[in-house]
């Protein structure tokens, strides 16, 4: 629709560097990002020594210049806009000004506008702040927990997605593309749930030992594509993706067997984790958001630490980048393998237990994983497969999810536009070429822009 | 450029050359300037611009697809198309025009046999040949003996003669002087950018190195005599296969000692790499002991082995010695991240990292922006310097550096071999492998020649030129001794180092023949 083609074009003008930003998509992105201001300096002094430019000056510069973050805003807004056209094209009344716009364009476009703002309104209200409650608030109609709920809608639905991106992320830096997030939380919300009904133990203990089940299930998952790469050369793209309908279907099958299954209920749903091993609710029983988002938040900065401040890390980016030299320079390429799957398997995993010993269900059903792991790879590829960004894209998502539902219940958008959305961000965001020619963006000369999908097949 | 002409374009890594060679291709646009063809300037918005022009290029890395016969390579861009609209390809009329080609200039191709079978210097040829094909009138050719093994590169030089007595004028873009002087008509040395001067092929050595580094180089390696101490490394009946699971190292027997530098010669591929890498424990030994120190070191890994005080400088640097997008301080510890001062534990230090950086860049004058620019970024020489400064910073006790000044300016191959020599005279050993004849008679204080997988002779580095060529040319060392006849006095000191390791001398020797029996 608002797709113009001759974008499709210009990755033939340069071949050799289009071919070399694939080579260096990963783990350049961040050195790409930080490199930008010494480089443009550094290499400039040429013969005319340009006079120094004010810091607002530099701003405002970088700001149109085609750097990742720009392109990322610009990919939301492009999205946002996609997304309105859908929404006037599904609504039959409003689709049907239309027809007569020739003759009174005003109708066609105050409708579109209504439907259009209150939607998106919806979805601001629904995720971020709404400011009915606070007046509510203010006026004593409501309670302060309505202020919050929206944000704590949107912390619920992040939480998880925190894991299984930092899980997809990971892999990726070690230049392992892990389609099986999905799978490894799947076993992990298994294990969870199983320690979280079955063993008899002590409030926080039992919730520990709950949440390292889900972790050590994630790790199993994990650690069967890895050795298989390791050993046998398997691509762990295949791999992840059959093992996921292991999981899945291992799950429902599990759900029905005696012991599992709720004794009072005949459909396919389990015993109730025990509150014990649940994570507390951070504020009270109304508001649904629970400590996974603490652990959540506690998990990308050991993982950041780890990527950037470990010789684990060191390792990892180096086999990621160019595991000839690696294996070269006396790093065990194998050894790295596993233990990139493990690690994304455990992330994976934490995701799943989440699922179930968090606010969102308490006992599992053959969809209490959702789609956790599939997202955690656009959440990944939004966070541009570095740990705080995608901790940032996590929260977008859970924000777009929560919103989604008031959307849906107040305008009437079905929530699957909000899918839509996610997806269509992370098109525009893999197809940087796209975005740059749309808004005429200024080349920036360091900040290579890739996409983080190029590398891992 | 005038017609039938060979005109050499030189300079260092980085200097230009390739750009200047790509713009006249049309892959880059000019920013200023223009190009004039017979008088006319002319716009390129391509390589197809520039065929037309009757301009065609051989890359330094070709642009060949490996699993496409010789045929379909050349066609491919210009296919011939026949039945209309159908559009099948006419591959009988396009191997007809290979054959007649390949013919004209006297470029032996078969135009049937698939790219990846073919040795590099045939590879190259194709490229020629597919440039003909396009009727070009000006040949580029960027550094195209880069790859070629010395004979290739000899007949290379056959081939441009012929195409420049057919008229076609040649650019030749290279940093070997050698070459230069034995084919160009005229030169042009271009540095940082701007062309520095024109010289005739006249010009000794010294005076075109001067032009291209700008400043006076030596080229032969200052050093005092060798004081070889104990046996360091020690390898005997070695047996490697390489890829293909096909025998590359032979039997091998080798000992360096501490404080000598061991040169290996031989034409690339004849068991060089799988020596090393058998070495460094990348590559199974299938059969021999390799021992460092006393220690037998088979079947250790890679880690353990550097650990053991080997320092590696691998032959292909963008491959196996360095990681394109790390840091320059990266890459200055990518072997050592995990030891003091750099990690502690599961921890890095950065602050540790970035100081020794710091003290290597500014200790091996490595040309870079910053500790923190990506080693990408770098030219080829401040590339090599990197590795070279991150093996020869910690203690040592063998040293291996394969093809140390592969596609390295002038410049740096100076600095470089004065590293070498210097950590031979610290006492460690030093074992060279090299394609390059030159580097190794002045780098070694022992040279052996490699040969299908065997070392065929030891010899000084006296040793005439000819002999060494002919030993890597597969002529055992007395009929080489022969062949070049050469006097009575240099016999000795060839014979003691080749008696050294008496095992070394019985592979080569069984292979010789009975004659060379006897003289043993």
């Amino acid at each position: 629709m608002t797709n113009p083609n001759p974008q499709s074009g210009s990755p033939d003008k340069e071949p050799a560097s289009e071919a070399q930003a694939a080579q260096n998509a990963l783990g350049n992105t961040e050195r790409a990002e930080v490199a930008t201001e010494p480089d443009r300096s550094a290499a400039k002094p040429g013969p005319e020594p340009e006079p120094k430019p004010s810091l607002g000056r530099f701003f405002l510069d970088n700001l149109w210049a085609a750097n990742t973050f720009t392109v990322t805003l610009l990919s939301l807004v492009l999205a946002i806009v996609v997304g309105a056209v859908l929404m006037i094209i599904s609504d039959p009344d409003v689709l049907s000004t239309y027809s007569y716009i020739t003759s009174r364009p005003s109708d066609a476009i105050n409708s579109s506008w209504t439907l259009v703002s209150e939607a998106y309104a919806n979805l601001f209200k629904g995720s971020i702040f709404d400011p009915e409650a606070f007046s509510g608030w203010l006026d004593g109609a409501n309670g302060w927990q309505a202020v919050l709920a929206p944000i704590s809608e949107t912390l619920t639905y992040a939480a998880p997605l925190v894991f299984t991106g930092l899980s997809v992320a990971l892999a990726f830096r070690g230049g392992l593309f892990n389609i099986g997030a999905q799978g490894q939380a799947t076993i992990g919300v298994i294990m969870a749930a199983l320690a979280g009904f079955l063993l008899p133990l002590p409030p926080g203990l039992h919730l520990l030992v709950a949440v390292l089940a889900g972790a050590l299930g994630g790790a199993i998952w994990g650690f069967i594509p890895g050795i298989l790469k390791a050993r046998a050369g398997a691509h762990e793209v295949i791999n992840t993706i059959m093992l996921n309908y292991v999981a899945t279907y291992f799950l429902t099958w599990l759900i029905v067997q005696n012991g599992v299954q709720d004794p009072n209920r005949t459909d396919a749903i389990s015993k109730a984790v025990d509150t014990s091993a649940q994570l507390p609710r951070l504020l009270g029983d109304n508001l649904r958001v629970h400590a996974g988002i603490l652990l959540a938040v506690l998990a990308t900065w050991a993982v950041a630490w780890l990527l950037n401040r470990s010789t684990l890390g060191f390792e990892l980016r180096a086999v990621g980048a160019n595991p000839d030299a690696a294996r070269t320079a006396g790093i065990s390429v194998t050894r790295t393998y596993i233990l990139i799957m493990v690690f994304a398997g455990i992330l994976a995993g934490l995701g799943g237990s989440n699922m179930v010993l968090g606010s969102t269900a308490s006992a599992l059903t053959p969809l209490v994983v959702a789609q956790i792991g599939f997202d955690g790879i656009l959440v990944a590829l939004l966070g541009r497969v570095k740990p705080w960004g995608v901790l940032l894209a996590a929260l977008l998502f859970g924000a777009l999810q929560a919103g989604g539902n008031r959307m849906q219940s107040y305008s009437g958008i079905s929530l699957e536009l909000v899918t839509v959305l996610q997806a269509l961000i992370v098109i525009f965001i893999a197809a940087p070429a796209l975005v740059k020619a749309i808004f005429q963006l200024r080349a920036a000369r360091a900040a290579r822009l890739q996409t983080s999908l190029a590398k891992g097949w | 450029m005038e017609p039938g002409e060979i005109h050499a374009l030189l300079g260092e890594n980085g200097a230009g050359k390739s750009t200047l060679m790509n713009v006249l291709y049309g892959l880059y646009q000019p920013d200023e300037g223009e190009i004039l063809v017979d008088g006319k300037p002319l716009k390129l918005k391509g390589p197809s611009d520039a065929i037309g022009a009757g301009i065609g290029m051989v890359h330094q890395h070709f642009m060949l697809v490996p699993v496409f016969t010789v045929t379909e390579n050349i066609m491919l861009g210009a296919e011939q198309i026949r039945g209309g609209i159908a559009g099948f390809l006419d591959r009988r009329r396009a191997r007809r025009e290979v054959t007649e080609v390949s013919e004209r200039y006297n470029l032996r191709v078969d135009p049937d046999a698939v790219i990846e079978d073919l040795p590099v210097g045939i590879q190259q040829r194709v490229e020629i040949v597919k440039a003909l094909t396009r009727d070009v009138d000006l040949l580029i050719l960027d550094e195209p003996t880069a790859v070629l093994t010395p004979q290739e590169t000899e007949e290379l030089l056959t081939v441009m003669r012929s195409l420049k007595a057919a008229g076609k004028s040649i650019v030749f873009i290279t940093h070997k002087l050698g070459e230069v002087k034995a084919i160009a008509d005229r030169i042009t040395v271009i540095r940082r950018g701007k062309t520095v001067g024109t010289a005739s092929p006249e010009a000794s050595r010294d005076e075109l190195a001067a032009l291209m580094v700008g400043r006076n180089v030596r080229l032969t390696v200052d050093k005092t005599p060798a004081t070889p101490g104990d046996p360091v490394l020690e390898v005997s009946g070695l047996v490697v296969d390489d890829d293909r699971q096909i025998r590359a190292v032979d039997g091998v027997d080798l000992t360096v000692r501490a404080g000598e530098v061991l040169g290996v010669a031989g034409v690339q591929g004849n068991g060089q790499t799988e020596l090393i890498e058998a070495i460094m424990g990348l590559r199974p030994a299938l059969a021999g002991t390799i021992s460092l120190a006393g220690d037998r070191i088979n079947g250790w890994k890679p880690k353990k082995v550097l650990r053991a005080g080997v320092g590696y400088v691998p032959e292909d640097r963008s491959v196996d010695g360095l990681i394109k997008e790390f840091s320059v301080a990266e890459n200055l510890v990518l072997d050592i991240y995990d030891r003091p001062p750099f990690g502690a534990g599961l921890a890095l230090k950065p602050d540790a990292i970035a100081a020794s950086a710091k003290e290597r860049i500014e200790q091996f004058d490595v040309r870079t922006s910053s500790a923190d620019a990506a080693v990408g970024t770098l030219s080829g020489g401040n590339q090599q310097k990197v590795i070279v400064a991150r093996e020869l910073s910690r203690p040592l006790k063998l040293f291996i550096a394969a093809q140390p000044t592969r596609g390295v300016d002038v410049g740096s191959i100076e600095f470089i071999h004065s590293q070498v020599i210097r950590e031979r005279d610290i006492g460690t050993a030093v074992l060279v492998v090299s394609s390059e004849l030159d580097e190794v008679i002045g780098l070694a204080d022992r040279i052996a020649v490699m040969y299908r997988g065997r070392i065929i002779g030891i010899v000084g580095p006296d040793t005439p030129r000819e002999e060494i060529g002919l030993l890597m040319a597969g002529i055992s060392p007395d009929e080489a001794h022969d062949a070049v006849a050469a006097p009575a006095a240099d016999k000795p000191g060839a014979a003691t180092a080749a008696d050294k390791p008496a095992a070394a001398d019985g592979g080569p020797a069984s292979d010789a023949g009975p004659a060379s029996e006897d003289e043993a």
